[in-house]
């Protein structure tokens, strides 16, 4: 492949090195940014990244060109001071398994800024935070740095490019938790406040930090932005393998010869990525399932192996492309205990806002456990699965707990007997404990 | 006469300390917005934050101590007991724990003989646990200090601790 | 109006509501948490799920929280869809999994929302096996209980106490399973309306601790209709009795004065009731006690002086009482016993309010005004509840900005969040700082004459009609101005003021400012100090000095002093001088004080809790409050011993007197319909004071007679003291207990109102007793700008919430709240002075007589010049009546004091 195809990490050269200013800009950095800001109006880019099918790369794959376009532009009745829109690059990944953002801002911090300034021009927000979970210290760094030589360079500030746009950005690391990467939680976690989500509507394109237009995105989506400014719409189309358009960060990590990080046209195949880039099992591991996306992503098995990476497709097949990164189950790995594993991490990352998440997360924790100990109950399962569907979609306040019941409802599923060989009784006697 | 009024707890702050978070202040549209970084700036500074230097901060943000320590106690990386020199993270996600975050722990804590969340008897270390670093494809990790260390051995453990 | 199909039932309901609100409102019964009449909606706790339908065909539907989902005409929903059922049975699950089992050791128990919530989904097996999540509990101070274990983390109390009461201190600390509502450190809640969290927690976290120390289950307590005697903003209360002895003291709904909440004092304060210093039984100086036939003998006596008796009456006790009294020694010899100088204010007040031509409006028209001018009263202090409506009123801005938003207004956090900085303008000109200030757009602290002169100048501005004061500076016309074209451009501007400054010039000053307001809905309230100070005023009669002249001329010898304690009016000196020379002095009333204590004949006068009678609020409300149980033996209300005195009496009943008052004074024409009166029966049935539950009533006394004693009767109200009696069809704002099937706890309110937060049905308690007519003219009688003098202080009363209320004072949970006796002063004059905050300073008059030793208290708010002293504390009464006084270092002790 040649490098016009991985715009994303055609910079980053290897593990440890990053691109630095003058790298960046020999492969046409921040000419996407003059591009919009001298040659085209606001509406316009923002039908650029919508007719380019960019899809948000935070997990829920909305078309960031459709967001920008909802922010109010003119003058929306409110009063003056509610003109003030605010551009957030959400760069909070905490989602375990989930390990694709880390790369792009350690190691091309100016792609992301470059993205920013586009998309706070396209929606004309004067002021952007990159929210950063605080575990990200190098990343820190390197974005700090690379704001200082943005704005050294005019690319921040006033006029920038001699326009009236003017933009700064700040860089607002969090001490905080998974809960903080949702987008309403994180709005609350930079005002200061507690990381409850907010309730939508309003969306926080009409109603986001301190009640202003506000519009998040992720990282990788940001980043995604330059390219398509730059080398047009239609290249960008061309991308994509499947239904969706662009390349994509695939990542896959557990018992596999070359576990990593990889950019590929949307729509690769998981096969191609297990086998080919991650060089398939380790030795003596057998492939038993795959969370697609990340730990809120729901099972697949292994006869899904020719599922393409993109969001429809791997919807189709039942579960979510999520952030893009698989997670691997081996057949040595009891997905009961893996399970646990997932769930107490989603029970301690409950913000504690809604009940079913507060207490029905715990409870599913406990029933777990229990069952481990060898202390479970055949009707156990009925609560587990009953959990599941009291905590889906619709019914706890954010996505955070029906995303923890996802690889839990598959796992009730596909792996029934690896729970219930756990319950006294069960495989020997038939179910009395 | 502006003494007597203006005298107040944030005296217990450094003035480095006062000045830093001052400087943030002017990035928000409200002072609130700084809490947290308020405070990892106290950390930054003492390891931990005191309830002193919570009640200090708070008052210097025009907050009540109840809502900083609402803060506080909803996000992870606020230390509200003292803790070693160097803070050691490992990670305890899934893909973590599938390759071997629970041995990992068990070494740590194993070799300075403490528990999680305590600090070591030379003041040196203490071991936490924390979500996903981010890094799974070199599983299993840990984070000392500010510093990630991927792919943890045996020997990668041995190192850090400098045994 | 919309039109919505919930299980297959049409119902019309109200465009501007959330589904569940619209629910309730319909008498639905749908569990909820999070939610509040008040408070809105967050969808937080997920009880209120229902299935909505995208259209007819639609059978799936999809779980929708009622309270996050607008109504909309066409809409299709159900409550009592399996899946919504289910849903909300294992959602209470859920909850339970960490709730303790132990209902009949709680004292929540039997007025819990939860409980009802729990029954009315019909959860009732525990799968769960585990532990249960315990936590510490925090002392909070005297008022509130924490108990966290009982906590299901609904969010209700940290929203009520910050978001809509402005504290700070109370907060959701820690994450997840482990949330905990509670302080930063132990510590006494701080916030003046926390005693409201009693009523918002929807479990037994946070429970009455004054309750505590007497407990008796809801439905064992005796209630009846009542209304606050604390401040004079005449908040209607439910207290319960049982067993002769008032236990508490909860918010009864009056959709137009306080609508869900209390504040301390008056939730707090009842104390006194119970108190070991009640006068319990008629007395003769010098001889034992008497018998009530003895002392009404002694009276009828007393009153055949041959010269005129004085009659002092007093702004705390009735209308009927202040009446009999007036009429037992003439309309010539009435006075009404005020401090000289709240006299003269009251009658302005009167006055203004009366043919001003200004609306003075209710609670509820108050939380409706888009910008808001305080002159010179801290409302926090001398009329809380007030404080809490004015502190919503400032929210209009941001409903406005909501609204073009398209977000509801019940969207509670979605408002909020629109900004904080987004406030409806309220500008506060006080003494010194306020508990409003956070939310104030700007405060300014100036002396009396300053406020009002600022007052005045903004008058001026908005209408160059009115009188300018000379030699403004031009900051404070800059400020003038500033607030005026925040008033001129509101729809509905509010100006409140009051007595609490004693300045004649700030309660005009705040009436030239309502009159030259544009707007035609522009309203002006005057806080007034006690419960009944409007009544007394609209009363009226005679300056208490010339009383005091009476006697010492010998034109009469001979005092009736109704439920006043004339220290708290005069000096000290006159006072003593007064009852001194008066050759028979007579005080009726309930509590031991300074005053009781010469009485030659003392009577011992029933409580409001023991009694009935109508008190006019600073609103201009008439309101009855009625005896929730039969005083002592012994023991009457203050109107009985007046009827009693009075030969051949006309008034055998309180009806009597209030229909005699109501003829006597146009104004009080309306008083008769304040509530109904004895003879009102519902289906030939009085109404009982005691729920149908009423346990023991056959055993409570059996240690002393196993025989059940009757009933006792009631023959002045529609009251019964019984559980028999009309049950149904009982009138709203006439129902002691609020209570509906399966709706134990006091969210039932909704069952009793037109719609939810709405009027009750059938109409709010109380009536309003006129409409202001005329125009008035301006007042042009600006005072000079303040100079402080020096070496000399001018004195200022600064009211305080715990410890200003000469009743609430004497409920010990309370005391313990007030403030220490202190000498507040500016920074600056405490450096003239050369003092630190603890150092003690001696209070001289200007004659140079030393009346008190305070300790110091900087208070940097306050102007230089000004010496600010705690109104109606004990310690403090001799300094309270000195204008200008000088002061004095007279050592360092206490030290550091906060
Ligand atoms: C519990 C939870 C955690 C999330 N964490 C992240 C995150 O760490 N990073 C991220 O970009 N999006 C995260 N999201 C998704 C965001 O809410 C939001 O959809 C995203 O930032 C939008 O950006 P995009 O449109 O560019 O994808 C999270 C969502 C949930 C429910
Ligand atoms: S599902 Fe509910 S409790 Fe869980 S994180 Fe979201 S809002 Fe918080
Ligand atoms: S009442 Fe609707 S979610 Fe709580």
């Amino acid at each position: 492949m040649d490098k016009w195809d991985k715009p994303l990490t055609k910079n980053i050269r290897s593990e440890r090195a990053f691109a630095t200013l003058t790298d960046y800009r020999k492969t046409g950095g921040y000419q996407g940014m003059r591009k919009a800001i001298t040659e085209l109006r606001p509406k316009e880019v923002q039908q650029w990244v919508k007719d380019a099918g960019l899809r948000g790369r935070g997990g829920a794959g909305f078309s960031t060109g459709l967001k920008w376009s909802l922010v109010p532009m003119g003058y929306n009745g409110a009063t003056d001071a509610h003109q003030t829109r605010y551009l957030v690059a959400n760069a909070d990944e905490m989602e375990p398994g989930a390990f694709k953002d880390r790369l792009l801002l350690e190691q091309d911090p100016h792609q992301l800024l470059e993205g920013m300034i586009i998309a706070a021009y396209a929606i004309q927000a004067n002021i952007a935070y990159i929210f950063m979970r605080g575990e990200y210290h190098l990343a820190a760094k390197r974005v700090e740095n690379a704001l200082q030589e943005a704005r050294t360079e005019g690319y921040l500030g006033k006029h920038i490019l001699q326009s009236d746009f003017n933009l700064e950005i700040y860089l607002h690391t969090s001490a905080g938790r998974y809960i903080c990467g949702e987008e309403t939680a994180l709005i609350n976690a930079l005002e200061g406040k507690r990381a409850n989500p907010r309730a939508k509507p309003p969306f926080t394109v009409v109603s986001g930090l301190w009640g202003k237009p506000t519009v998040v995105n992720n990282v990788e989506t940001l980043c995604n932005v330059p390219h398509i400014l730059q080398n047009g719409v239609e290249w960008y189309r061309g991308l994509g393998r499947g239904s969706d358009t662009g390349t994509k960060l695939f990542g896959a990590s557990g018992r596999l010869k070359y576990p990593g990080l990889w950019e590929l046209p949307m729509g690769t195949p998981i096969r191609e990525i297990i086998e080919e880039h991650a060089g398939g099992m380790r030795d003596g591991y057998k492939l038993r399932g795959l969370l697609p996306g990340g730990a809120s992503t729901g099972f697949l098995l292994p006869e899904h192996l020719d599922v393409l990476m993109d969001y429809d497709a791997v919807a189709k097949a039942g579960s979510r492309l999520g952030t893009g990164t698989m997670i691997i189950l081996d057949d040595k790995t009891c997905p009961v205990r893996m399970l646990l594993n997932i769930e107490e991490f989603f029970a301690q990352e409950s913000c504690g806002w809604c009940t079913p998440c507060r207490d029905g997360l715990p409870w599913t924790v406990t029933l777990l456990r229990d069952i481990i100990a060898g202390r479970g109950r055949i009707e156990d399962l009925d609560t587990l699965a009953g959990l599941t569907r009291m905590l889906g979609p619709g019914n706890t306040f954010c996505a955070l707990a029906p995303g923890a019941m996802e690889p839990l409802q598959g796992a009730l599923k596909f792996f029934r007997e690896d729970f219930e060989q756990y319950i006294p009784g069960k495989l020997a006697a038939g179910g009395e404990d | 006469m502006k003494n007597q009024t203006e005298k107040s707890s944030f005296e217990g702050l450094s003035p480095a300390e006062i000045q830093e978070i001052n400087a943030e202040i002017s990035e928000y549209e409200d002072k609130m917005a700084v809490s947290t970084e308020a405070l990892k700036i106290i950390q930054k500074h003492r390891r931990w934050v005191s309830d002193e230097c919570l009640v200090a901060v708070a008052e210097l943000l025009e907050l009540s101590p109840a809502h900083l320590e609402g803060v506080a106690t909803f996000d992870n990386l606020i230390y509200r007991q003292p803790v070693g020199k160097t803070v050691i993270h490992y990670c305890n996600s899934v893909t973590c724990w599938m390759l071997g975050s629970d041995q990992v722990r068990e070494r740590l804590c194993r070799h300075l003989d403490v528990e999680l969340g305590e600090m070591s008897a030379d003041g040196e270390y203490t071991i936490l646990p924390i979500v996903c670093l981010g890094a799974c494809d070199h599983a299993p990790v840990v984070m000392v200090g500010d510093e990630l260390r991927l792919d943890i051995t045996e020997d990668a453990v041995n190192e850090i601790l400098g045994r | 109006m919309v039109t919505i199909e919930i299980d297959g039932v049409y119902y019309q309901v109200k465009t501007e509501t959330s589904l569940l609100s619209a629910c309730l409102a319909l008498g639905l019964d749908l569990p909820y948490f999070c939610w509040h009449p008040a408070l809105g909606s967050v969808g937080a706790c997920r009880q209120c799920a229902v299935i909505q339908y995208h259209n007819a065909e639609d059978k799936q539907g999809r779980l929708v929280m009622a309270c996050m989902t607008p109504v909309a005409d066409g809409m299709r929903v159900s409550i009592d869809a399996d899946q919504a059922k289910q849903f909300r049975a294992e959602n209470i699950e859920l909850l339970m999994i960490n709730h303790p089992h132990d209902c009949p050791v709680c004292e929540e128990g039997g007025e819990c929302h939860l409980q009802d919530m729990t029954v009315m989904t019909g959860h009732t097996v525990r799968r769960y096996r585990g532990r249960k999540r315990t936590h510490k509990n925090q002392y909070l101070g005297p008022f509130i209980n924490h108990e966290m274990n009982r906590c299901i983390a609904c969010y209700r109390c940290v929203r009520f106490y910050n978001d809509y009461a402005g504290g700070s201190d109370l907060q959701t600390l820690g994450i997840n399973n482990n949330v905990y509502f509670g302080r930063f450190k132990d510590g006494a809640l701080e916030n003046e309306f926390s005693g409201n969290l009693v009523e918002v927690c929807p479990t037994g976290v946070f429970t009455d601790k004054t309750f505590s120390d007497h407990y008796a289950r809801k439905w064992d307590l005796q209630t009846a209709p009542s209304v606050c005697v604390h401040c004079s903003l005449g908040c209607n209360i439910a207290p319960g009795e049982r067993y002769s002895e008032l236990r508490r003291v909860i918010n009864r709904y009056n959709g137009e004065v306080n609508g869900y909440f209390l504040c301390d004092r008056g939730r707090f304060g009842y104390g006194f009731v119970n108190s070991p210093e009640r006068i319990l039984k008629p007395v003769i100086k010098g001889q034992t006690e008497i018998t009530t036939e003895a002392a009404d003998h002694h009276f009828r006596e007393l009153l055949k002086s041959d010269r005129p008796v004085i009659g002092i009456g007093s702004p705390r006790a009735s209308l009927e009482a202040n009446f009999a009294l007036r009429t037992l020694v003439g309309e010539e010899n009435f006075f009404p016993g005020l401090d000289p100088t709240e006299h003269v204010l009251l009658e302005a007040i009167n006055g203004i309010l009366r043919s001003g031509g200004i609306h003075s409006p209710s609670l509820r028209e108050v939380e409706q005004a888009d910008a808001v001018l305080i002159l010179g009263e801290d409302v926090t202090n001398s009329a809380p509840r007030l404080a809490l409506s004015l502190r919503q009123a400032v929210r209009n801005a941001a409903f406005e900005l909501a609204g073009t938003l398209h977000i509801p207004s019940w969207q509670d956090a979605a408002v909020r969040n629109l900004g904080k900085q987004l406030r409806s303008p309220l500008f506060i000109a006080g003494v010194c700082s306020t508990r409003l200030d956070d939310v104030a757009a700007r405060s300014y602290w100036g002396s009396p004459d300053d406020i009002a002169r600022l007052g005045f100048a903004i008058a001026y501005h908005l209408d160059n009609q009115a009188p300018e004061p000379g030699d403004l500076t031009d900051a404070d016309h800059a400020l003038a101005a500033m607030i005026a074209d925040n008033l001129r451009s509101a729809k509905r501007p509010l100006v409140v003021s009051g007595t609490s400054c004693a300045s004649l010039a700030v309660i005009q000053a705040a009436f030239n400012v309502a009159k030259a307001l544009p707007s035609k809905d522009r309203q002006l309230t005057f806080t007034v100090p006690e419960s009944n100070s409007m009544g007394l005023a609209i009363i009226g009669g005679r300056r208490l000095q010339q009383a005091f002249e009476w006697v010492h001329e010998g034109l009469s010898d001979t005092v009736v002093i109704l439920e006043n304690d004339l220290y708290r009016r005069a000096q000290e000196q006159e006072v003593d001088a007064f009852l001194q020379a008066a050759a028979h002095v007579l005080v009726i009333d309930c509590l031991d004080n300074k005053t009781t204590q010469q009485a030659e004949l003392l009577l011992p006068a029933a409580t409001f809790a023991e009694s009935e009678g109508t008190l006019v609020s600073n609103e201009g409300r008439a309101q009855r409050y009625f005896p929730v149980y039969p005083p002592p033996e012994n023991v009457r209300g203050s109107w009985q011993w007046l009827s009693a005195a009075a030969e051949g009496s006309k008034w055998r009943h309180c009806d009597a007197l209030t229909s005699a008052c109501a003829e006597t004074f146009a104004d009080l024409e309306a008083i008769t319909r304040a509530a109904p009166d004895a003879n009102f029966r519902i289906n030939g049935m009085k109404i009982p004071r005691q729920p149908h539950r009423y346990s023991g009533r056959t055993a409570m006394l059996a240690n002393i007679n196993v025989s059940e004693p009757q009933q006792p009767l009631d023959p002045e109200t529609p009251f019964a003291f019984s559980m028999e009696g009309a049950t149904a069809n009982v009138l709203s704002a006439l129902e002691p207990v609020i209570w509906a099937p399966g709706w134990n706890s006091n969210q039932s309110i909704n069952k009793f109102q037109d719609d939810i937060g709405g009027h009750l049905q059938g109409g709010d308690y109380g009536v309003r007793l006129f409409e202001a007519a005329g125009s008035g003219d301006w007042f042009n009688n600006i005072p000079q700008a303040f100079k402080p003098d020096q070496g000399i202080w001018h004195l200022v009363l600064l009211q305080h919430i715990f410890g200003s209320e000469e009743l609430s004072l004497r409920s010990p949970p309370l005391a313990e709240r007030a403030l220490a006796p202190c000498a507040m002063l500016n920074p600056e004059d405490a450096g003239t002075l050369a003092v630190i905050s603890g150092d003690l300073v001696e209070i001289k008059s200007l004659n140079g007589k030393t009346m008190v030793s305070l300790p110091v208290r900087i208070e940097p708010s306050l102007p230089a010049g000004l010496l600010g002293i705690t109104a109606g504390l004990p310690e403090t009464l001799q300094v309270n009546k000195l204008d200008r006084v000088t002061l004095k270092k007279t050592g360092h002790t206490t030290g550091e004091q906060s």
